[in-house]
């Protein structure tokens, strides 16, 4: 990723300290992939379809935020307490404007073609991915636009290691929303109606089971999931461009696949591997940076071809 | 309780139910017979909205079933034990009995109807916390079974339950059937083993290629040329 060249570290560090730099360089975006991980594998896991405009979901939450804080007239970091403020303001907006996309985009290309052969909602998604990227072309031009750096440039230094305060924030409130959403699924009335229906859905409307509302509330999750990865990007990555989602998309479905599509748990785990595996190739493989998404879908090549159940993919069959 | 009145389904261009009149009245126990294709699970899809029908009209308690969607038509009090199961494999014991309550918020009531299911079926109890896709084919459908009942329907309908299992079983299976119907629950029972399903109902159905042939109580079916012929090997 061209754009990582902003957090790279000083050439100085020792050897061991550059490795734990890209470590935790890798558990920071790991934890934005995961997010987005999670997306594909949520739909995919209760529809069988590959939602393929998901990343461009990802992508309009960083548009729409970039255009909220240009409208509150924000260029610089603007004290503690108003950044928490501001820091929940945009979770909030990226993630309503991300499931609200993602919804009406299950509700008006999808949905229509439940019942129709595979291919059909597979192009759908294709399409619907070309709309969302086209309006955000249109709309904020073809070229890098730079979000301002809202968070003041502290850390800690371990070393030569340096664990800026950002990066800490984006894990916690990844992590924070993934235990969310796991609580969620196991606990919920609407988490049990979404695993049963990823299971069976005949027979999860045979237990009295709203699928249509079910499948809504999926997209709507899995968009607001990625609607908070596109504020964490925007803070951490700081480029806002129309085709920023079809690259991390790839990415972050390729996480979904190494985990085990449909399984929270494996997209979160894919997320993070996938994370420190480029941010260790951008370190050591030379000319990395221009290697590092060559490598991410080697890997997506190698796991379809000799383990597509993916690491921790289901045991069970899914119908009996 | 449950009327079938003038129902033809189709899939695509295939006629599979034809001109299809059922009715089950409160308190019964009503079997539908037939051979493999007859219609019998289609029959199932039909009056649960999984398919609808082309013509003719459902209704339960006087109330239209086929304008409604899958899950309005288990509030209403039916429920299915579908054929082959379909339990959730990837749920424990427990939550595909909880899965069967899912339109019951009353969680004492819940908790209440599991230990009933547990009596019922001791072995389930002994199993709770496995996940169903493990289970044995006879757990299965003793799980499937607890789990329609999780619904308290009015109207329990079950699509071969004995399918699959050893003579004992079977027997246990018929034996809680009538157990469920004298706890005032009426059954629509789907079955190849006519000679048992006879044995227990009030009133049966033999369907041929999806119509109707024969309609009759039960004893007299078991007595009947046709039925003895095709269903009773003699
Ligand atoms: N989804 C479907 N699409 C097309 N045809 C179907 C479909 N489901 C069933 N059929 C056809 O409809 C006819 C009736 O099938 P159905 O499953 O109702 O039979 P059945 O009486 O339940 O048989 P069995 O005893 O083998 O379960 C069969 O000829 C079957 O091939
Ligand atoms: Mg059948």
């Amino acid at each position: 990723m061209l754009t990582l060249a902003t957090v790279m570290i000083p050439a100085s560090a020792s050897p061991v300290g550059i490795f734990f730099q890209q470590l935790e360089i890798g558990i920071t975006l790991g934890a934005m992939y995961a997010l987005v991980a999670l997306g594909y594998t949520l739909v995919y896991g209760i529809i069988e379809l590959i939602n393929f405009a998901h990343g461009d979901i990802f992508m309009w939450s960083t548009v729409v935020t970039l255009a909220v804080i240009q409208a509150m007239g924000i260029t610089a970091s603007p004290g503690p307490v108003k950044l928490i403020g501001l820091l929940i303001l945009l979770l909030a907006i990226g993630m309503l404007v991300s499931a609200t996309l993602n919804y009406t985009i299950e509700r008006f290309f999808y949905k229509p073609l439940r019942k129709a052969p595979r291919l059909a909602p597979l192009i759908a998604a294709i399409g619907a991915s070309f709309i969302l990227e086209t309006i955000a072309q249109l709309w904020r031009g073809s070229s890098f636009v730079a979000f301002p750096s809202i968070f003041p440039s502290v850390g800690i230094t371990f070393g030569s290691v340096r664990v800026n305060l950002l990066d800490v924030v984006i894990v916690i409130v990844a992590v924070v929303l993934m235990y969310g959403l796991e609580r969620f699924i196991r606990l919920t009335r609407m988490g049990k109606a979404m695993r049963a229906t990823a299971q069976d859905p005949e027979a999860a409307a045979l237990m009295g089971v709203n699928i249509n509302r079910t499948i809504s509330m999926t997209f709507i999750i899995g968009g607001a999931l990625a609607g908070a990865a596109g504020v964490l990007y925007n803070l951490y990555i700081a480029q806002v461009w129309f085709f920023t989602g079809f690259q991390l998309g790839l990415i972050a479905f390729t996480a979904a696949v190494l985990g085990g599509i449909g399984n929270i748990y494996g997209a979160v785990l894919g997320g993070f591997v996938i994370g420190l595996i480029e941010a260790l190739t951008i370190q050591y493989v030379p000319g990395g940076f221009a290697w590092a998404d060559a490598v991410v879908f080697a890997i997506l090549v190698l796991i379809l071809v000799f383990k597509p159940s993916g690491l921790l993919g289901q045991q069970i069959p899914n119908k009996v | 309780m449950l009327e079938i009145h003038d129902v033809d389904t189709y899939y695509g261009p295939n006629h599979v139910l034809r001109d299809l009149n059922i009715e089950v009245n409160q308190g019964e126990i009503v079997t539908l017979l037939g051979a493999n294709a007859a219609g019998k699970t289609t029959t199932m899809k039909t009056i649960f909205g999984i398919v609808k029908p082309r013509n003719g009209t459902l209704t339960f308690k006087g109330e239209r079933i086929d304008t409604m969607g899958t899950d309005q038509i288990i509030a209403h009090g039916l429920a299915l034990v579908p054929e082959a199961r379909r339990v959730f494999p990837r749920m424990t014991v427990f939550e595909n009995l909880e899965m069967g309550a899912f339109l019951n918020n009353d969680r004492s009531v819940i908790d209440q109807d599991i230990e009933r299911m547990y009596a019922l079926f001791p072995r389930l109890k002994e199993r709770a916390k496995q996940v169903a896709g493990t289970l044995s084919g006879g757990e299965q459908q003793m799980l499937a079974m607890g789990r329609a009942l999780m619904a308290r329907p009015q109207l329990l309908c079950m699509d071969e339950p004995s399918m699959g299992l050893s003579p004992i079983l079977v027997q246990t299976v018929f034996d809680t059937i009538q157990e469920i119907r004298k706890q005032g629950v009426t059954v629509f029972l789907v079955e190849q083993n006519a000679f048992m399903a006879l044995n227990i109902a009030d009133r049966g159905y033999v369907l041929q290629q999806g119509q109707i042939v024969l309609t009759d109580t039960a004893k007299n079916l078991l007595d009947n040329d046709l039925v003895r012929r095709a269903y009773l090997g003699g």
